[in-house]
């Protein structure tokens, strides 16, 4: 997916693409300059679906693309960066569990296996030599916040291994997203800081260099190199999205997974119908499309969209009669990529709507709300289950206390902020 | 099989990438190299089904400890010292005492060679390693566990204290 | 090593190698770098001026960095106490809550000194 935003001005050597192959497929030209917007705002998004089959030829010939470096680099040392950043992406997935028996390598510290090697991450920057000090603190701030909240996630679940932790959502017959919210949202602030999104962390403007843009990752994007660097961009938006879906989300379980009822006479379960239904509906949808899209690679886009559609369809409608195993490992397939789905989406759309944290602002959200809060959280959590342990109240129950008291928490830390800066804290002694 | 490449792979590199680490003029090299050298150990590690030292070796030391390095070099911005002249009194007093040192080191694994095969038995490591070490931590290391919160309290403190232009508040 | 592992040293060595061998056999057809003259070093924030007091935030982040250390053990601890905590009942608790007490109490002091005003 041909992410750049058009940088020309800045990487004069980069030759002119096709405008099909990388900008969003609207007609009017992007404006420059400070009005530009982050191409992918939502209505653009509805525009652009077909976007996504068109990055495969604009990958292609991006890799024959010129590749820009420097001067005085090393080129072993500068090559070898972004190959760490995809090894570590792509190992980080290996733990990401697609159904019971859908998982590259089910390890005992599965959780703790992708925040180590996630932290590991770091390198693959300082290599390439894009790590600045004020991307290196942010990254370690919000690595910090990713695994405090989490950690709330693990009280409710008994074990590392992410198999298991799907398995104990299932036990409980809940999503932990539900018992534990705030954490959840935590995380998912976290998650968002941490991918590097375009429009999170602003260039740094307050100092009025535009080379600042340099010491973010766009010009280095050129060529084979900047392609593993934009795979590995793209692998991390996996691991993140992937760990929400199996820690919060309930990772290849169905949505009311303890909803039993079949149909009279079968052993189909009701809503196990639900993704074969989905996948009809997308399948329709992506014909529609295509029936009014006026260029033909569009169209021809837009019917393989809807034919891939209406294979998975039939593939998850047929799973429903085939033995048990295979069924699960195609709906849990299933449920599982669009959880990723969903997650990467709702990324996308806030990203769309928010403009980027500057650094000073990204580090007092980090250090002085999110990380009391996400201690105010695990304690709370903690209490929370304590209590339904031993007073048999059922966890729905506690957890929604203890929720509201950690929302309590978030606006008393929110605004303690507002009136601490009033008055400068002097040293006493 | 397996096993025995394996670990004389991390072995190397481990060893291998420390002794480069401690020829790096560029303290940025040195770093890395370190890095290196702490994740062949966390391979080692792997190979002794220690799974949760592993990993904690990982995130804490390569991505953790090293990370802060790496900030604290961009912080510091150390200059390349200037080539010395190689033989003053004081390196060969240090060259001496090292070397005096890896003597004994030495000694002493070939002095205690049979008790080490006391570590060539079968450990009995529980195939839930986190678990099991979770349970090590809070039932029998339980006051090491609690001394360790004062030990980061003053780490914390220090580091505070340390960090302040003289005596003035942070501005 | 345990036997879970495998496929992630495969996936390892695979993710490792086909990019190189990739290249390597790419090398007629890829064209050269263009030297840009730009220096990737290790930039600090943008700024080029050489400063020859500290940095403009160096407490900050160098406040940041230790207490990423520290908090980062203390996540190892929490790490393995959460996967613990629904068998070890109201100890568990009360042993972490010892544990973070005076690592929280720390934080607030912190906090208090103004080392994490980022203004």
């Amino acid at each position: 997916m041909a992410e750049n935003p058009p940088t020309t001005e800045r990487a004069p050597r980069q030759p002119e693409n096709a405008p099909d192959a990388d900008s969003i497929t609207t007609d009017a030209p992007l404006p420059e300059g400070p009005d530009r917007r982050d191409p992918q705002d939502v209505s653009e998004l509805f525009r652009s679906r077909l976007h996504l089959l068109q990055s495969v030829p604009g990958a292609l010939q991006h890799l024959f693309n010129e590749d820009v470096t420097g001067a005085n680099v090393d080129p072993l040392v500068f090559y070898v960066a972004p190959l760490i950043s995809v090894t570590i992406a792509l190992m980080a997935c290996t733990v990401l569990p697609l159904g019971p028996a859908l998982q590259i390598a089910n390890l005992n510290i599965g959780l703790f296996f992708i925040l180590g090697i996630g932290s590991l991450g770091v390198y693959g920057a300082v290599l390439g030599g894009r790590a600045t000090m004020r991307s290196l603190a942010q990254f370690v701030s919000w690595a910090t916040v990713v695994a405090l909240a989490l950690i709330s996630a693990l009280l409710l679940s008994g074990s590392l291994s992410m198999k298991e932790i799907v398995q104990a959502q299932l036990d409980q017959g809940q999503w932990f997203i539900c018992y534990v919210p705030v954490g959840f949202l935590i995380y998912f602030v976290g998650s968002m800081a941490e991918s590097h999104p375009a429009g999170f962390d602003l260039p740094e403007t307050d100092s009025g260099i535009v080379a600042s843009y340099v010491a973010e990752n766009r010009t280095n994007v050129t060529g084979f190199r900047g392609e593993l660097h934009v795979l590995a961009e793209y692998a991390n938006l996996i691991i993140v999205a992937g760990l929400a879906a199996t820690v919060f989300l309930g990772g290849w379980l169905r949505p009311l997974a303890s909803y039993r009822d079949r149909f009279p006479g079968t052993s189909v379960e009701l809503l196990d119908v639900l993704p074969a239904i989905a996948m009809g509906a997308i399948a329709v949808y992506c014909f529609r499309l295509a029936a009014k899209q006026p260029a033909r690679n569009r169209r021809l886009a837009a019917t393989s969209a809807g034919c891939f559609c209406v294979i998975g369809a039939l593939a998850l409608a047929g799973a429903l009669f085939a033995p048990g195993r295979v069924m699960q490992g195609v709906h849990g397939a299933f449920w599982f990529i669009a959880k990723v789905g969903a997650y990467i989406y709702c990324f996308r759309w806030i990203r769309s709507r928010t403009s980027g944290f500057r650094f000073e602002q990204s580090m007092r959200l980090v250090w002085r709300i999110l990380i009391p809060l996400a201690f105010v959280n695990l304690a709370t959590a903690a209490v929370a289950i304590l209590a339904s342990q031993d007073t048999g109240l059922p966890m729905r129950f506690t957890t929604i206390l203890s929720t509201l008291v950690t929302l309590g928490a978030a606006a008393w830390f929110t605004k303690h902020q507002s009136t601490e800066r009033a008055a400068p804290i002097l040293d006493g002694e | 099989m397996l096993n025995s490449v394996l670990f004389y792979f991390f072995a190397a590199l481990a060893v291998g990438s420390a002794l480069v680490m401690i020829t790096r003029r560029n303290i940025l090299h040195a770093a890395l190299f370190l890095v290196m050298s702490l994740l062949a150990t966390a391979g080692t590690f792997l190979q002794l089904q220690a799974e949760f030292l592993f990993i904690v070796q990982i995130f804490l030391f390569a991505g953790g400890i090293t990370a802060l390095f790496v900030l604290a070099i961009m912080l510091v911005k150390p200059r390349v010292p200037e080539p010395a002249t190689p033989f003053t009194k004081r390196r060969l007093m240090v060259t001496g005492a090292a070397l005096v040192f890896t003597a004994q080191v030495l000694f002493a694994i070939v002095a205690g060679h049979s008790s080490l095969r006391l570590a060539a038995r079968q450990l009995d490591i529980a195939p839930r390693n986190a678990e099991a070490v979770g349970d090590a931590l809070f039932h029998s290391f339980i006051v090491s566990f609690e001394v360790a919160s004062v030990l980061l309290l003053v780490a914390m403190i220090g580091a505070v204290l340390m960090a302040r232009r003289g005596r003035n508040a942070f501005d | 090593m345990p036997s879970q592992y495998i496929p992630i040293l495969i996936v390892a060595i695979l993710t490792v190698a086909i990019p190189i061998v990739c290249l390597v056999a790419m090398k007629g057809v890829l064209p050269g770098s263009d030297v840009s003259g730009a220096t990737p070093e290790l930039s600090e924030d943008g700024n080029h001026v050489e400063e020859t007091a500290r940095g403009e935030y160096f407490d900050r982040f160098y406040v940041v960095a230790l207490l990423f250390a520290l908090l980062d053990v203390a996540i190892v601890f929490l790490f393995s106490w959460a996967i613990k905590f629904s068998q070890m009942g109201g100890y568990g608790f009360v042993v972490m809550a010892i544990f973070l007490a005076s690592l929280l109490a720390g934080l607030a002091w912190i906090y208090k000194k103004g080392a994490l005003d980022w203004t």
